[in-house]
């Protein structure tokens, strides 16, 4: 048992776990400033979708990765900025748009793929992001080559945690999104425009996605596949609640996530496989499910949540 | 200058007129992609008609493929009438899939079998219903995201299955063994797929309709979804009446996953439902959560995936293009629901 759990506990893993949490911190972080200003976005399974594929389409046209970074987190601001037109702006039902908007992202993904690179028997790929070690930081045994030897992507997102956290706590901005989430009515009183500020909030919220998307497409598999996401949307989404709102909690729930998953693709390379790995991708939405019903008495989700605001109607 | 105004009533032509309306913008938004793949927009639209419902058989099979979304769409029109926000359809259905394989696989008299098949699937459909309208109703959990979450924990459980001890040993394949020949739900018309589930699809809908407008049960739907607070006032037992309605829009929900199982794959995989439990949500609104709407509007996104495909082949215009049809439609009808809240007036000028 030692020798496998040896085998299970090195640098490669500790690597691993980096890598999967990666995408998955940057979806979290873009649902939860959206949520945070009181907007659903369940649009994010196709929203990420629709990224990873113009950020791939985008790199492998000019070859240059950074353009398709920056195509991909374009796309995310107009998705969302299309999900705030229907639900800020118009004041539709948040969860049945977001639906719409997956269901429409997911499809012109798939469209505007196979509309430019044809039905191929082998994927095209691109050269991804490579691995970019970080002097003297890297060189620190066991954490330096696991976290400090990684795609560039990640060192954002490392940065783009405590970051998120100063934005939401620490500046007016940030004030505003928690008050426009918590109680618009009082904002506008305040002369907060709650219109505006929760467009700003999805429309950040879909450029996070647009990155987690990015780093799908141009760093993990340098290919587009219809798969690519494949429930990462919703991932985030439970992960969200986990992390209670907060830019902290929800970052440590992607990790913990990640090491579940990447336990998972150990156990089954090891041969392992007396449970089935199905049980351990289960966990965090069952984990989730369970911690809202624990979580619902002492309310913490954004009290506008779900709720449109239209200045008219008191 | 022109203003909203907020409107009292709506006139009846609207529960018509919405939905076309808000096709025809999806059909003209949407053409702009058939351009851009470079093929004629009339020509790629006749095509999708003419092979979807141009012919008895192209009929029947659009039939075949409208059946699981008018369940779908029924399990979320009832449900959205008592403002339960079952988004759980995908995971019911899989749930109802893998129940009636298991009882189809079982050797036993083909009438019993189908029978047996329906109310197993069914139930399995209301149990995963169940979770979320339990957890809202004891604790206050929202259900948009619970039933959300369970889609994936119910798809993960199908993979097990299949990946596991269901897995054909002989092939390797991720796939459960077939169910019993006898249970095969029989095709009504010869030549075609058309079976007894699809039937029972139509037979359905009038019958939930009814259900909703003319029973008590009905009544107390729609009142707890239009107000709970005047429903608990007037003796409505909101949290029964919730749980009730859960119950029967995950048995529907779950009667989707049958039909395709007994009527059209004999078997599970992974791939077995497209997403109609998400289609299920397009349905409905189409509908404007009519049981009766139901019907035409789950033939409608029918026709648009079986035209799509023949479409494809025909002037290249990528298949995929009925998925994004189906998200702009969804998003089309409910841009066009705001009519039925306010309507548009001119203002200003005659002053």
């Amino acid at each position: 048992m030692s020798a496998v759990l040896e085998q299970i506990f090195q640098v490669g893993f500790l690597a691993a776990i980096i890598r999967i949490a990666t995408p998955l911190a940057f979806a979290t972080l873009g649902e939860m400033f959206s949520e945070r200003a009181g907007v659903l976005n369940l649009g994010i399974e196709g929203i990420m979708l629709l990224c990873a594929m113009t950020g791939f389409t985008a790199t492998s046209l000019s070859g240059s990765l950074w353009l398709g970074v920056l195509v991909a987190v374009l796309t995310g601001m107009l998705m969302g900025a299309l999900h705030a037109l229907f639900t800020v702006a118009l004041g539709l039902s948040q969860h049945v748009c977001g639906i719409g908007v997956t269901l429409f992202s997911s499809g012109l993904a798939y469209f505007l793929y196979r509309l430019i690179f044809g039905q191929q028997s082998v994927p095209p790929a691109i050269k991804g992001f490579q691995t970019l070690p970080i002097p003297v930081l890297s060189d620190i045994p066991v954490l330096g080559p696991a976290v400090f030897n990684q795609f560039a992507l990640v060192y954002m997102v490392i940065i783009a945690i405590p970051l998120a956290a100063f934005v939401l706590y620490r500046t007016p901005w940030g004030l505003s999104v928690r008050m426009v989430g918590e109680n618009p009515r009082a904002a506008d009183s305040a002369g907060v425009s709650v219109i505006a500020t929760r467009f700003q909030a999805v429309i950040l919220g879909g450029a996070l996605m647009g990155l987690a998307g990015a780093f799908l497409s141009m760093a993990q598999f340098n290919a587009f596949t219809f798969g690519v996401v494949s429930g990462r949307g919703w991932v985030a989404i439970a992960l969200v609640v986990f992390g209670r709102w907060d830019p902290w909690r929800s970052a440590g729930a992607a990790l913990l996530f990640a090491f579940v998953d990447a336990l998972q693709l150990r156990m089954q390379a090891s041969g392992l496989g007396h449970i089935p790995y199905e049980a351990f991708l289960m966990l965090p939405f069952i984990f989730t499910i369970v911690a809202m019903a624990v979580m619902s008495r002492n309310a913490v989700a954004p009290s506008a949540l779900l709720k449109p605001f239209r200045r008219e109607e008191r | 200058m022109f203003r909203l105004e907020v409107r009292n009533s709506t006139p009846t032509w609207f529960n018509l007129a919405l939905p076309l309306v808000a096709i025809a913008a999806t059909l003209v938004l949407c053409s702009g992609l058939i351009a851009l793949a470079g093929a004629g927009v009339l020509e790629s639209y006749g095509v999708m008609f003419t092979a979807s419902l141009g012919d008895s058989y192209a009929i029947t099979e659009t039939l075949v493929r409208a059946a699981p979304m008018i369940f779908t769409g029924l399990a979320v029109a009832v449900a959205f009438r008592a403002k339960f926000w079952n988004i759980g359809a995908e995971g019911q259905l899989l749930a109802g899939a893998v129940a009636s394989c298991f009882v189809g696989a079982i050797p036993m008299p083909g009438a019993l079998a189908m029978l047996l098949m329906a109310i197993v699937g069914a139930a399995a459909g209301a149990a995963v219903a169940l979770v979320p309208a339990t957890l809202r109703v004891k604790f206050k959990v929202d259900d948009v995201v619970s039933s959300l979450l369970l889609n994936s924990v119910i798809y993960y459980a199908l993979m097990a299955l299949i990946e596991g001890p269901w897995k054909d040993s002989f092939s390797g394949y991720p796939i459960s063994p077939p169910i019993e020949d006898s249970a095969n739900f029989p095709v009504l018309v010869e030549g075609t797929r058309l079976h007894l589930g699809v039937i029972v699809a139509l037979i359905a809908a009038p019958l939930i309709w009814f259900l909703i407008a003319r029973t008590t049960l009905g009544f107390r739907i729609r009142v707890t979804g239009e107000n709970p607070e005047a429903a608990r006032y007037g003796g409505i037992p909101v949290e029964r009446v919730l749980l009730s309605t859960a119950l029967m829009s995950g048995a529907l929900a779950g009667l989707a996953g049958v039909g395709e199982v007994g009527g059209v794959h004999f078997q599970v995989m992974s791939d077995i439902s497209p997403g109609y439990g998400y289609s299920g949500i397009v349905v409905a609104m189409l509908a404007r959560l009519n049981p009766l709407g139901v019907v035409p509007a789950a033939i409608f996104l029918a026709a648009v995936m079986t035209g799509a495909e023949a479409m494809s082949r025909a002037t290249g215009v990528p298949a995929f293009l009925s998925d994004v049809i189906q998200g702009t439609a969804l998003l089309a009808m409910l841009v066009a629901l705001l009519f039925t809240a306010y309507r548009i007036r001119r203002v200003g000028a005659a002053r």
